[in-house]
């Protein structure tokens, strides 16, 4: 187990290697940043002093190496637009992020999850056809379309919930959170429904058609066999089976959501890192933008890792360790 | 007929299809006493399997019950609901798949599994099922249960996890074991330990055990009596002994045939000519009478029924009575 995880920490590590090169680069394609942060008076021994004082006469490599190595301690300089260290900026706004993809994760996994056995289970019943063709409009409806509709239904004509903004938050540490607030729950609600829509039909596909695959195989015929009732074969049995690939499936998209949540965010001024980026492309702010490319990457690699450890977990014929590759050599 | 465990008299399986009605089981009438192991041979497809999943109420729909009747030690068991049938499974009859390897849940420890079972269908505490689950384990030959009982499945040989099926199987201690092929997926060394342990448990409990395999060799070994089944009519039924000695059906005859002898010098196997017909198009008569040599009119136009002294061949018949 020990050398899987080091294996995969280093393959990540590589990664994030790679990706630091891309948003360095970007510094480098989008014109000179000197003349970006200079206002137009400075004499060219003022422009002379700031390179150097940026370190922009160094080679290439240095200044990559320096830009890793600021990166790795959550440097990665001031921002253009509104001279703040940017990753306060960004800490500022990664929890509202953060709390919303949770939360559309969760709803997608609490509802995806039992409509998708049901409709595998109940084939040929009025119910999981209703349900599959729900998913349907699920999977088809673009994410700012539900935004839209759902603030119209839920905050413009029935007036219940709010229609942007994140209402109170209550700060613990740096972390700002409205899960303990009224207001910050209420606010929650519509965003992540219209985050998680999508992702809840995907999921609830995904364990329709696994569902039906592990129906068929032989240990759910000898469970059946063994007299055990169908709640406990399907949920039980059958479920746990058709749970690796949903985890693939969620791992890889809460990297997604973090990316969608930037349509999201925009429908309900949702203040997160989405949001951040929007206004920073707009502005040309090359070191939120760069910022926001490394955390989000940083985000990726590090669900994936986890999601690989989650396998060995859930799978135990994943697990790499000695004892398991003993018990098969005495297995007579 | 107290002492019969499971009767079946007249089954008819049948598959509503696009095409038609295909008949899976035709007519299929047996029984099989306690301590007494009753083997069902015949060739892929030819409904041997289908009488098993019959008689557990395991036929994969649209298959289903056309006629006939099951009954359970004098229980009638063929009219029962889904869910009085699954209280019957696993604790008055059991069943053994063909493939250990796919027959347990890969993502649960034998223990689990044993354990899940036994608490299933009898009423003891966590603890007690896990002693039952190890004494199940030793009686059925797996070395330090203590150990092995928390092993996931992949962690078994072949040999060892068709031991957890059969124990899995003897959780309730079934009146009735059902064992669909048990030792065609493992080699022939640990064939005879699997066919050995059945063998001695069926004797040792006075169960009823079922036998569904195409191998005649491990019919011959372990069964008491034994039916073969031919385009899914039984053909002939009898003891094991003179069964495979005098063969009397032509079908028979040819598989007995087509076995080679360790022993008797023999040039060239016999083979039967042709192949089983297709469900779709059995026909008329004596499902055999294309590949009989010995047919005579009536084959052609009146299915045989199975006789007293358990065959089913018009030929056969005349045979006798002349």
């Amino acid at each position: 187990m020990l050398a899987f995880l080091l294996k995969r920490l280093l393959n990540a590590a590589f990664v994030m290697l790679a990706v630091a090169l891309l948003a360095f680069m970007i510094f480098r394609f989008f014109g000179d940043p000197v003349e970006m942060m200079v206002n137009e008076q400075a004499t060219q021994s003022d422009r002379a002093e700031l390179r150097e004082r940026l370190g922009l006469n160094d080679g290439l490599l240095t200044q990559y190496v320096r830009f890793v190595g600021n990166a790795v301690q959550g440097d990665f300089g001031i921002s253009y637009r509104n001279q703040q260290d940017v990753m306060v900026l960004m800490a500022e706004r990664f929890p509202a992020t953060f709390e919303l993809v949770i939360v559309a994760t969760v709803l997608s996994l609490l509802i995806g999850i039992p409509c998708g056995v049901l409709t595998a289970v109940y084939q040929d019943r009025k119910l999981a056809d209703g349900l599959q063709l729900a998913s349907i409009v699920g999977v088809s409806l673009p994410s700012f379309v539900v935004g839209i509709l759902l603030i119209l239904v839920f905050s413009v004509t029935l007036g219940w919930l709010p229609a942007f903004g994140r209402g109170d938050t209550v700060d613990i540490g740096w972390w700002s959170s409205g899960f303990f607030t009224p207001s910050g729950r209420a606010a929650l609600i519509l965003p992540s429904i219209s985050l998680s829509l999508f992702q809840i039909t995907l999921v609830m596909r995904l364990v329709r058609a696994e569902m039906l695959e592990v129906l068929r195989s032989d240990f759910i015929k000898f469970a059946r066999a063994r007299g055990l009732p169908l709640s406990v074969v399907h949920w039980r049995h059958a479920l746990r089976n058709c749970l690796m690939p949903v985890i693939t499936l969620t791992g890889m998209q809460i990297g997604n959501l973090i990316a969608f949540a930037l349509v999201t965010e925009t429908v309900f001024q949702w203040p997160g890192m989405g949001l951040l980026f929007i206004q920073a492309v707009t502005f040309v702010d090359i070191p939120v933008m760069a910022a926001y490319l490394m955390l989000v990457s940083f985000i990726f690699v590090l669900i994936n890792t986890l999601v690989d450890i989650t396998y060995a977990y859930v799978d135990p014929r994943l697990r790499s360790d000695a004892s398991v590759k003993g018990g098969v050599a005495n297995g007579h | 007929m107290t002492d019969d465990v499971l009767v079946v008299e007249d089954l008819r399986v049948e598959f509503p299809t696009r095409k038609g009605v295909l008949t899976a089981v035709d007519g299929v009438s047996l029984s099989i006493k306690r301590g007494e192991i009753l083997g069902i041979v015949g060739e892929s497809g030819a409904g041997k399997s289908m009488t098993g999943m019959a008689v557990l109420g395991l036929l994969e729909p649209p298959g289903r019950i056309a006629s006939g009747k099951i009954w359970l030690s004098g229980q009638r068991i063929d009219q029962l609901s889904d869910d009085e049938l699954r209280v019957l499974r696993g604790k008055r009859m059991a069943a053994i798949f063909q493939d250990p390897l796919t027959s347990l849940n890969p993502l649960f420890t034998v223990g689990d599994q044993l354990v899940e079972t036994i608490r299933q269908h009898l009423s003891v505490g966590k603890d007690e099922a896990r002693q039952r689950a190890l004494d199940l384990m030793s009686e059925v030959g797996i070395p330090a249960p203590t150990v092995r009982i928390d092993h996931y499945p992949h962690q078994f040989s072949g040999g060892m996890r068709q031991r957890v099926v059969i124990a899995l199987a003897l959780c309730a201690e079934p009146e009735l074991i059902i064992a669909d092929e048990p030792t065609t997926a493992l080699d022939v060394s640990i064939q005879a330990q699997i066919t050995g342990l059945l063998k001695r448990l069926c004797k040792e409990r006075g169960m009823a055990v079922m036998l569904v395999t195409h191998d005649m060799g491990v019919i011959a070994e372990t069964a008491d009596r034994v039916g073969v089944m031919y385009a899914g009519r039984l053909a002939e039924i009898g003891e094991v002994e003179a069964l495979v000695k005098t063969p009397r059906h032509p079908y028979t005859v040819g598989l007995m045939g087509a076995i080679p002898s360790l022993t008797g010098d023999v040039k060239e196997l016999s083979q039967i000519p042709g192949n089983m017909p297709r469900l779709t198009d059995i026909p008329q008569g004596c499902s055999f009478n294309p590949r009989c040599s010995r047919h005579v009119d009536r084959c052609f136009v009146e299915v045989p029924e199975l006789s007293h002294s358990g065959v089913a061949c018009w030929s056969v018949d005349e045979e006798r009575r002349s």
